[in-house]
């Protein structure tokens, strides 16, 4: 029984521990990799624009319904005019780091598990390392550091995007004056805010993307070589991130709440 | 000093293991300078094992392995991997890459060369080649041939003095086989490097190669010369070497029983 209970959770210390561990060779790389700034710019181009449309369209969704919902409850209580206050500290301290960490994990999280993992399985990452090539610089290192800078960028836009569907429903459909919805915008959001919301996509961005990567990077230790060990790294990539994104936004919540 | 009569390569006693499967039992192996050395074996028998723990993707569990006259270890390692490149059975190159980008790429990762001249380099390998005319083109947009030599460009871009092949021939049809076993002897001679190739294809090992080695049961049975090969007396050469007529003598038989009943 007890050995039974104790050789999962042994199993995932030994997995945390070895996804530590990848994560800082993957940062310590930094100084070996060569042309690390174009592989760079590759890596922010690819995870922005695969992940730009789902961002854009969630994002206008998830304004718009925050907006019906906020007016129907505000409206209750006759304090309509909170509507701006609303949409903005729920996108800008939950929704927007969130959901979008989440669609960032969909689209290129994914994908990039399933391409280091068909590295892995077609011997790419082998060559690599017979070349005396670091894999982890070359295919992990700009990926990690593309994630820091494209993780707040899309955070920010799909906050912005988000407002302003709250702003479409709340005034445009529902007949609140557009001036009173963006000046409570503008007086609830503060500093604080803000650092939080970034705090919150750049944590995701690299927790994600390291985990995403680490999974592709060893797909071959679970269930050996092949298409079903890539499909089932990919699928623990998806789910192990989400899972991540969420356990991590109570942990910052709670530490940036009781500063 | 470097001492020219000691071969390049010298694995002694190599073993390895993957849980109860012993795979390398003290397989021993010399691999002179400027030869080309081919390692015979069945299927499964560990010949690539042994091309990987030379490698260093495989690390082995006991033995020696010596290039040029140091042992490879953590410290050797890197000076090793700069002066070899390995050839996958798979070709291993980067789908997401055109052929110039996958030849360049060990070029721009592990040298300082300007962009200019690992262009230049790069399109040398390609033309000498025939690959230069293709050098836009994505792997996949290339015949499994083709992606052979532009594996091989990639190999020797970097101008090795030691170039490993695994299986270069594997599920190849015969004139294809012969085709890429030319084309390694053929480059070997014009670079002037030391090729170590692993396959199970007899004829274009024993035409080809300067050496012949027989893995067998995790050990070396035989080293020497391919005319020391047809003669020697050994039971596992002898039946390796006339599987052939094995076959045929068996189907032989088989006709005999058929047309009986």
């Amino acid at each position: 029984m007890l050995a039974a209970l104790g050789r999962p959770f042994l199993r995932l210390l030994g997995g945390m521990g070895r996804m530590a561990c990848f994560t800082v060779r993957s940062f310590a790389a930094v100084p070996k990799t060569r042309r690390l700034p174009r592989r760079l710019l590759r890596a922010i181009f690819e995870q922005g624009t695969r992940c730009l449309p789902v961002i854009l369209i969630v994002g206008i969704f998830t304004g718009l319904v925050l907006g019906l919902q906020g007016h129907y409850v505000l409206n209750r209580f006759g304090s309509e005019s909170l509507l701006g206050a609303l949409v903005s500290l729920s996108l800008v301290r939950e929704l927007g780091p969130v959901l979008a960490a989440l669609m960032l994990v969909g689209q290129a999280g994914s994908a990039l598990a399933a391409e280091i993992g068909i590295q892995r399985n077609s011997e790419q990452i082998a060559a690599l390392e017979t070349m005396g090539v670091s894999s982890e610089g070359y295919l992990v290192t700009p990926r990690l550091l593309a994630a820091l800078i494209v993780f707040p960028m899309q955070t920010a836009l799909f906050v912005l995007i988000g407002l302003y569907g709250g702003y479409l429903s709340g005034s445009a459909m529902l007949g609140l004056e557009p001036g009173v919805y963006w000046s409570a915008v503008e007086k609830a959001i503060e500093a604080r805010d803000l650092t939080e919301c970034f705090v919150k996509a750049g944590t995701f961005g690299l927790i994600t993307i390291a985990m995403c990567s680490y999974q592709g990077f060893y797909a071959h230790l679970g269930q050996g070589i092949g298409a079903r060990a890539v499909s089932a790294a990919t699928t623990r990539a998806v789910v192990l991130s989400c899972v991540l994104v969420l356990a991590l936004d109570d942990v910052i919540t709670s530490f940036l709440l009781h500063r | 000093m470097t001492d020219s009569s000691e071969p390049l390569l010298r694995i002694e006693s190599l073993h390895k293991r993957f849980e109860d499967n012993v795979v390398l039992a003290g397989a021993s192996l010399n691999v002179p300078r400027g030869s080309l050395v081919t390692v015979l074996g069945r299927s499964g028998t560990g010949k690539s094992v042994l091309l990987k723990c030379l490698a260093g993707i495989v690390t082995p569990d006991a033995g020696l392995i010596r290039f040029d006259g140091k042992d490879l270890d953590a410290s050797t390692r890197a000076d090793f991997r700069r002066r070899c490149s390995f050839l996958f059975q798979s070709n291993a190159l980067f789908d997401s890459l055109t052929a110039l980008e996958n030849v360049a790429l060990p070029l721009e990762q592990t040298t300082s060369l300007s962009d200019a001249e690992i262009r230049e380099r790069t399109l040398e390998a390609l033309k000498q080649l025939e690959l230069d005319a293709h050098h836009d083109r994505y792997p996949s947009q290339l015949s499994g041939g083709m992606q052979k030599r532009l594996a091989l460009a990639r190999a020797i871009v970097t101008k090795p003095e030691l170039v490993l092949f695994d299986e270069p021939t594997a599920g190849l049809d015969p004139l294809r086989r012969n085709a890429v076993f030319t084309m390694i002897l053929k480059y070997q001679r014009q670079f002037r490097f030391t090729a170590v190739v692993v396959t199970h294809d007899l004829d274009e090992a024993l035409i080809a190669s300067d050496r012949v080695a027989l893995l067998d049961g995790g050990k070396m049975l035989f080293e020497g010369p391919p005319s020391a090969f047809t003669t020697s007396t050994d039971p596992v050469v002898i039946s390796f070497r006339d599987s052939a007529a094995a076959l045929r003598e068996s189907v032989a038989e088989l006709r005999q029983t058929t047309a009986a009943t």
